[in-house]
């Protein structure tokens, strides 16, 4: 008995040193990342350093006055496209999510088996096909092809589904009918407040993925002052005059990853219960 | 009488809802799916850096033989296939291990929402952006690099980033990192979905804990291994962001890390070449299949056995 708990000890200290160490490796890249932005250019080169600089503002002065990079616009840009295909594919999965949970309709279980197949296709082999029609119809540089794609997300639609066939159940949406609510009045003022959390979780999974998307609009946009700040940091070559003075550039690494990582640690709780959700069931 | 007619009124809403999702489906992904296919067959390009347009004409199949000749397709392929599977390897085996870790009553680990925290943290962070972090640390004069040489654990001559296996190494690590705590907290979930009963059962017959690991745990994760392991393959097949960043597009040292994405960004670039981007294209997305499909049958084929062999017995009882 008493060498058993020795073990488990053991076992425990193990555990928890290789969880720290791993731990600790990743908030040492985030926390170098947000010491180098607070540096000179002249003290990021010497190597690693524990503490901030007081080159912060300054750095950040510089990226903002830079207008090759114009970091603020592409911010501006990643932020609108971003925030408009969050909203509209959270809404549009939600009631196809909702239509095909409810209603009998003919083909309803077709759909579902085809939303869950083309979830397996890799998207940029679609976007290749988008970009070749888009070109020769002249229907390039502008938003809407970054975002009306978007709408219809097979992810977020079975995520929407799974959840709600774990919390809506009939009675309820008869209840409303015999008080005599429409369909559509059933799913706004019932049926959305209902799944908040999921709606919630989706749209931040959604505006995470559209804040991060490189492939499609790098081949789409071509007008400087539309570009998204993924673009952006592509254009950092080590050759470019841009990415001479790291400090800048490090301070752009910050404004394009912190943001995530701020609502992520508000929400970290609902976001990694998500996660499970929209995945087969254990 | 009155009742059938409300049911068919309903259906009638069924189908109202589907609608935008449908045709928002239908006109920006299904057909260019399918034109991707569709041009592969045809001689579509611009000429003189994009001026003057060449096709669509019908050719069959010589963007096929275009692309396996001259290409180097399969070189790409296998630079992608293999950047995946040094990263996916570590990925599951360490998700496996955190998993158990985590949803272990022995153990009983504290803080737990905090390490999954941490771990999945990288899973949402741009990838472009992660991957000009990582370039920095580790270029010639990178801290990283400067450390090791200034521990002697490096020699003058060596470099992260002009060596063809570093860099891959590298832009596997980086994969790796954004995705393992993604598939850990997939794989926690899928133990935590074991009933607990099997396995006291088990160890009240006197297994130990290998074997129930291997003999009931793992074979009761098998849907969400193949989930996880089919997601990070479609995943791994369109690998663009990291390596298109870490080396400016160029590929790396040999074109050792030239993607097939990257590859078919370069061909919808300045010549656009739509037609062979299309071919290049369909041949990705017929071995993704393929590979999926393996991967279905090797999960499956056991409990097809199996099922198959209980059938025999009940026949015989």
């Amino acid at each position: 008995m008493n060498s058993s708990r020795i073990n488990l000890t053991l076992q425990k200290i193990f555990v928890y040193t290789i969880l720290s160490i791993m731990a600790l490796f990743i908030i040492f890249i985030f926390y170098t990342l947000l010491v180098n932005a607070s540096r000179s250019h002249i003290d990021i080169q010497k190597g690693f350093s524990a503490f901030f600089g007081d080159y912060f503002g300054k750095n950040l002065d510089k990226l903002l006055a830079n207008n090759n990079i114009n970091i603020l616009n592409a911010m501006k840009n990643s932020f609108f496209i971003a925030t408009l295909t969050a909203i509209l594919s959270t809404y549009i999965s939600a009631l196809t999510a909702y239509s095909i949970h409810l209603y009998r309709f003919k083909g309803r279980n077709f759909l579902f088996v085809f939303i869950l197949a083309v979830m397996m296709i890799p998207s940029q082999i679609a976007s290749v096909g988008l970009i070749t029609i888009l070109y020769s119809i002249g229907f390039v540089d502008n938003y809407f092809v970054l975002i009306v794609p978007a709408m219809a997300a097979p992810a977020t639609f079975f995520f929407m589904k799974q959840y709600l066939d774990s919390i809506l159940n009939f009675e309820l949406v008869e209840a409303a009918r015999v008080d005599g609510a429409g369909e559509i009045r059933i799913f706004h003022t019932i049926v959305m407040p209902l799944i908040k959390p999921a709606l919630a979780i989706q749209f931040i999974f959604s505006f995470v993925a559209s804040w991060n998307n490189f492939f499609l609009p790098s081949l789409i946009i071509q007008s400087p002052n539309k570009r998204t700040i993924p673009i952006v940091i592509s254009l950092l070559k080590n050759s470019s005059p841009d990415s001479f003075d790291l400090g800048p550039v490090y301070m752009l690494m910050v404004l394009s990853i912190f943001p995530m990582i701020i609502v992520f640690l508000i929400f970290s709780k609902h976001i990694i219960k998500g996660i499970t959700l929209g995945s087969v069931k254990g | 009488m009155k009742k059938k007619k409300t049911k068919i009124n309903y259906a009638k809403w069924g189908y109202r809802f589907v609608i935008p999702f449908v045709v928002v489906y239908v006109v920006f992904s299904l057909i260019p799916l399918l034109s991707t296919f569709f041009y592969s067959f045809f001689e579509y390009y611009f000429r003189y850096g994009g001026l003057e347009k060449v096709g669509p004409n019908f050719i069959l199949f010589d963007n096929y033989v275009t692309l396996f000749t001259e290409g180097m397709f399969f070189k790409y392929f296998g630079n992608t296939m293999l950047i995946w599977i040094i990263g996916f390897i570590p990925q599951v085996i360490v998700s496996l291990l955190l998993a158990l870790w985590f949803s272990s009553t022995r153990l009983n680990i504290k803080a737990q929402g905090f390490y999954k925290a941490i771990v999945y943290m990288p899973n949402l962070v741009m990838a472009s952006a992660f991957s000009l972090l990582f370039l920095k640390l580790f270029s010639n004069n990178g801290p990283v690099t400067n450390f090791l040489l200034e521990s002697n654990l490096i020699s003058e001559t060596f470099s992260f980033v002009d060596q063809k296996w570093t860099t891959r190494g590298l832009l596997a690590f980086m994969n790796y990192l954004m995705w393992f705590g993604n598939t850990t907290i997939l794989l926690m979930a899928g133990i935590m979905g074991i009933d607990k009963s099997v396995l006291e059962s088990a160890q009240v017959d006197g297994a130990n804990s290998f074997q129930v690991f291997f003999r009931i745990v793992l074979p009761l994760l098998r849907p969400i291994l193949l989930f996880v392991m089919v997601t990070s393959l479609v995943g791994g097949v369109q690998l663009f962001d990291l390596p298109q960043i870490f080396t400016a597009g160029s590929g790396g040292p040999e074109m050792g890390s030239m993607t097939v994405i990257m590859y078919i960004s370069r061909l919808l670039g300045v010549s656009k070449q739509y037609g062979l981007a299309g071919a290049a294209s369909t041949v990705l997305f017929v071995m993704t299949a393929v590979v999926s499909l393996g991967f279905f049958f090797i999960f499956y084929r056991k409990e097809v056995i199996t099922s198959k062999s209980e059938k025999k017995v009940k026949v015989n009882e």
